[in-house]
């Protein structure tokens, strides 16, 4: 039940041989993350969830030590994260099959940000030169599509190389977004290291401010009041019907369904208005701090129970009908199918993972907060295209509103606190996670005497884009559209 | 039941704004406002200290720059009297100087004024957007998507969204203005025709808000493209937006309150 991993520490020379046997022996590869310490040492950590249980692998670098055995050849799923390390630590993980860059394109001998340092470099300029943009076969082309795209959308580019229609091959250009966060969160205070938490993937903040809050709350040693807790599944499960309800507006969208689309914009509309009643901010931001919530909720418990009502009758009763809409049902169905068997190995997380058979939650298998004892079931489809993932998140959304009620009525009439307990100065190293809309998200924090060493979001954003590439299997170009909905990726939790 | 007879289902749920005020900006932090300005020096220098992303400051009696402030409240928690939310949602304003409260000198915001308007008058009847985002958090977009939506439906407005910058006259920006973001927003601005507006939507792209400083840009987007509208907000809500668009075609004068919402607690 604990959120707390098991720590292994390795050789670097040990490192891809102890993970690719924890993936081997059916555990699911989670995340690489690295950290420069200030006496020139890089700290690699690998973690695998083993039955739902998070073990961190982890070794350190000696100064001067740019290389290691890379993990990919045995775990594909780790390439991203070798390429975004490569990018920032300037490691070179070896035998990595394809070390583009990712997250920051530099040329060779340039400096890289190695996040945890002390004075970095003050400004680097991603050098575009060393991009890869190779292109081969008869008639085929590449259409880039991005970053600046055909309408209000976050930016990315995507390389789609064409015979004309069908797309057999796609490359995602995440850099143009890269904000430098790893090393600015080394840079603040614990308190405004919470607020840029809620900036990292800004429709997913309340998540992102559990997640770091909870890894601080566990090196503390505080367990926050039991009201607190109910009040974050209130907000949390809010965020995930709103991000939801965003996935399927933009399938109404490209699938002309006018009516539909203008009724799923207005019902989300109305969720981001009620969170704005409750809480005073449209993204819930300011509410989750470390040791519990900012305050009551600042409308009655049973108005906002009636308005959670009416809003999830009304998107029930909807969905219903777009479901049994043939000309939506005709773009989804079949559309981007990932096996269970690519999947599984890549660890595909939240609404991706559970409409293709995998059926992993954070809420479910390391309980945190207040889901330890509420009550919910977890969506789980099989066929693996575009359709399965929207039924997760059409269930998810009545499970989600199911939850919120539920919270509301276990709160207390009264409006006493304590809200928040004080936490002692942060020392050590914690894992925080949570299952944000997109699916598991993990926060590694680092403190020093209560100063923050290193702070490493890893969104399920960044974890499942890995994987867009391999959703078009006969796919054309038309279809692009909902593969991209069904993702639920938000390129700010991608780029960093 | 047909689609089109459950388009009808919840009757009207379009805005009046800007014709008519709006009562829902009640209750949602659109800005924060100095309520005392006069507090002593070293007390002004210590809450200055407060802020996160050094937008209050203290020198010739307490400010606050909303082109920096990320609305996470923490100086109106730990001094009520002296900076209070505000919940009207017109915070846009012409000029940087203008976001900062109290402002110090109206003459340089009524020159900028005159001259957008000169430069707008063809603009009024159909606006077409062209959006990009120059790193962002993702919220932004969603508030600017929201626009189109029924409730905003900026349609009714003559404001559409478009694809092309060779049709745009307003360049929605958000986000930080990170450096892999600087060459495609500019060629986006240089694609649109004159006469343009460039809007920058949030604390983001006005001063890159918490993220600066960064290694990756994150200075706002002023040294990429010449702002002409200021939105402060993290991030602005949609009626933010709107009044912001409205005031940089010339539509809205710029004074908080004037048409719309009067909201403010």
């Amino acid at each position: 039940m604990s959120q707390r991993p098991t720590v292994v520490s390795l050789q670097p020379s040990q490192l891809a041989g102890a993970v690719a046997a924890a993936v081997r022996d059916g555990g699911r590869f989670a995340a690489l993350v690295a950290r420069a310490d200030r006496g020139g040492s890089t700290v690699l950590r690998a973690v695998a969830a083993i039955s739902g249980q998070l073990t961190t692998f982890e070794t350190t670098l000696d100064p001067g030590v740019d290389q290691y055995p890379a993990l990919t050849p045995a775990v594909a799923a780790a390439a991203w994260y070798e390429r975004e390390i490569h990018d920032l630590f300037g490691l070179r993980p070896a035998g990595h099959p394809r070390l583009d860059p990712l997250v920051l394109p530099l040329g060779p001998g340039a400096e890289h940000p190695r996040p945890g340092r002390k004075d970095g470099p003050p400004h680097l300029e991603p050098d575009v030169a060393h991009l890869p943009s190779h292109v081969s076969g008869e008639g085929v082309f590449t259409i880039t599509y991005g970053p600046v795209r055909s309408g209000v959308f976050e930016s990315v580019e995507y390389l789609v190389e064409t015979p004309g229609e069908e797309i057999p091959h796609l490359r995602t250009r995440v850099y143009h977004k890269h904000r430098g966060l790893q090393q600015r969160f080394s840079d603040l205070k614990v308190d405004d290291a919470v607020l840029l938490a809620e900036r990292v993937e800004g429709t997913a903040s309340v998540a992102h401010a559990m997640a770091i809050s909870q890894a601080l709350e566990s090196l503390g040693g505080v367990e926050p009041p039991r009201s607190a807790k109910l009040i974050r599944v209130v907000h949390a499960e809010l965020e995930r019907v709103a991000a939801h309800l965003d996935s399927i507006i933009r399938h109404t969208e490209g699938s002309g369904q006018a009516v539909a689309y203008a009724r799923m914009a207005f019902h989300k509309e109305r969720i981001l208005r009620l969170r704005g009643r409750l809480c005073g901010h449209r993204f819930g931001r300011g509410v989750v701090v470390p040791g519990g919530v900012t305050g009551p909720l600042r409308i009655s418990l049973t108005e906002a129970s009636a308005e959670m009502g009416r809003i999830a009758e009304a998107i029930a009763a909807d969905t219903a009908e777009l479901m049994t809409t043939p000309s939506f049902l005709d773009r989804l169905r079949g559309t981007g199918i990932l096996p269970t068997s690519v999947v599984a190995e890549h660890g595909a997380l939240g609404p991706v993972g559970r409409g293709s058979g995998l059926g992993e939650d954070v809420r479910k298998q390391r309980p945190y907060g207040a889901y330890r004892f509420l009550e919910f079931t977890t969506a789980c489809f099989t066929e693996g295209d575009a359709l399965a993932r929207q039924k997760v998140r059409i269930e998810e959304i009545a499970q989600a509103f199911h939850l919120a009620r539920q919270a509301l009525d276990e709160l207390p009439q009264t409006d006493e606190g304590p809200w928040r307990l004080e936490l002692p100065p942060p020392d050590g190293v914690e894992w925080g996670s949570v299952e944000a809309p997109q699916g598991e998200l993990l926060y590694l924090v680092e403190a020093d005497a209560g100063r923050l060493v290193g702070v490493k979001p890893r969104s399920a954003s960044f974890h499942n884009l890995a994987l867009f590439a391999q959703a078009f299997r006969g796919d054309i170009l038309t279809d692009f559209v909902f593969i991209e909905a069904s993702f639920g990726v938000s390129m700010a939790g991608v780029s960093g | 039941m047909a689609w089109v007879l459950r388009g009808l289902r919840d009757g009207v749920v379009t805005s009046p704004y800007p014709r008519r005020p709006d009562g829902y900006g009640d209750g949602y932090k659109a800005s924060v406002s100095v309520l005392a300005a006069r507090g002593g020096r070293a007390v002004d220098d210590e809450l200055a200290g407060l802020c996160p992303t050094g937008a209050i400051r203290a020198e010739g009696g307490l400010r606050v720059d909303r082109g920096r402030c990320i609305l996470c409240g923490r100086c109106v928690e730990a001094r009520p009297d002296r900076f209070a939310f505000d919940a009207s949602p017109e915070v846009a304003a012409l000029e940087r100087g203008a976001i900062v409260v109290p402002p110090e000198d109206d003459a340089a915001v009524e020159r900028v004024r005159v001259e957008l308007s000169r430069r707008v008058r063809f603009l009024r009847r159909s606006i077409h957007i062209r959006h990009v985002d120059a790193g962002s958090d993702g919220s932004e977009e969603w508030e600017v998507a929201a626009l189109i939506n029924p409730v905003y439906d900026v349609h009714r407005l003559g404001i559409y969204f478009t694809a092309t910058p060779r049709h745009a006259d307003l360049l929605l920006v958000t986000g930080v203005g990170t450096a892999g973001m600087a060459g495609p927003l500019r060629r986006t601005y240089m694609a649109m025709p004159d006469p343009k507006v460039v809007l920058a939507a949030g604390t983001d792209p006005i001063s890159g808000g918490l993220v600066h400083p960064s290694y990756a840009g994150a200075d706002g987007i002023g040294s990429v493209v010449p702002i002409d509208v200021f939105v402060p907000g993290s991030p602005p809500s949609p009626f933010s937006l709107l009044h912001g668009i409205l005031v940089g075609v010339g539509l809205l004068p710029s004074t908080p309150g004037s048409l719309g919402s009067r909201a403010a607690r």
